[in-house]
């Protein structure tokens, strides 16, 4: 299985990914500079995170711009697995393969810290290794990870199984309905606020990440 | 001609920042403020003399990139140079 990781002007968890992939996962991985207008022959893309364009207008929004997420938005539509991580889910959102918006946190403050998740849905691509509504603690690191949608959409991707994880039981930024990572309609496109690849391997003292990354080989 | 473009968060959509404004308002000495709601201000210089195409382009303009129509309303002014 071959991991595609797009690097942004700003994008800080490239290298993190690449670790991920190559060193843990034991698979094959390649670096995708933005200015790319061609994907290689790739099975996931991970859009990671960082502060693309220094977070200039609003999170997520000059990045989507950028050459190789038109390739990435035909990747998606073809079914290609894409994983958003903190601005990687706001790249998606503001590029509109995802739904909704990350709001700036409602305690105005960047978070850096451990949260616990729970597994809402566990018969997706991302987390079929989970057992269901499991509890997983993983890092978050924002300052936009308010999600917030309107109650329509919110009801649609509850019905649906389409939100993934959930902060549970606190609720650091104040995102509609504690909604932590959605996935799109098809189930192809995962975005989420925490970040699973800081958290795949015992070394790092916390493995919970790693299943949802063994849940795509 | 001149763009000048307002973005505030729509009505309805929590502004964490403008209660703290308003909150700290209130504790100045002000308490007849009852609501503040933050937004940003850009301005565009255009290479555009007519007006029905610059507003056209400028609306575009704020429904593609300036302006997050989910949670963001816009508005804009323009002026000839």
């Amino acid at each position: 299985m071959k991991f595609g990781i797009v690097t942004f002007p700003g994008s800080n968890c490239d290298w993190d990914c690449y670790h991920l992939a190559t060193h843990i996962l034991k698979q094959k991985s390649v670096f995708i500079w933005h200015k790319e207008t061609k994907l290689p022959k790739i099975d996931v893309c991970i859009l990671p995170g960082g502060f693309s364009y220094g977070d200039y207008l609003r999170t997520g929004a000059i990045a989507r711009f950028s050459p190789v997420m038109n390739e990435v938005v035909k990747f998606a539509h073809a079914g290609g697995k894409v994983v958003g991580i903190c601005n990687g889910f706001q790249v998606l959102t503001e590029a509109g393969l995802l739904p909704g918006v990350l709001m700036r946190n409602s305690g105005l403050k960047f978070i850096c810290d451990t949260v616990s998740l729970k597994v809402e849905n566990n018969q997706s691509f991302f987390t079929k290794n989970y057992p269901s509504k499991s509890l997983v603690n993983m890092p978050i690191a924002h300052g936009e990870g308010n999600y917030f949608a309107d109650e329509s959409i919110l009801d649609r991707l509850e019905g649906e199984g389409r939100v993934l994880f959930r902060y549970h039981p606190k609720n650091p930024n104040g995102s509609q309905r504690n909604i932590a990572g959605i996935i799109n309609e098809k189930g192809n496109v995962l975005g989420m606020m925490p970040h699973p690849e800081r958290c795949a391997e015992l070394a790092l003292g916390n493995e919970d990440g790693k299943k949802l990354f063994e849940s795509l080989l | 001609m001149k763009a000048r473009i307002y973005t505030t968060l729509k009505n309805g959509v929590f502004d964490p920042q403008g209660k703290v404004v308003q909150q700290s308002l209130g504790s100045l000495g002000y308490p007849e403020v009852s609501q503040a709601r933050i937004g940003k201000y850009m301005e565009l210089d255009l290479n555009e003399t007519d007006r029905h195409r610059a507003e056209v382009r400028v609306k575009e303009m704020c429904q593609k990139l300036l302006a997050n129509t989910v949670i963001e309303s816009y508005r804009f002014e323009l002026e000839d140079s």
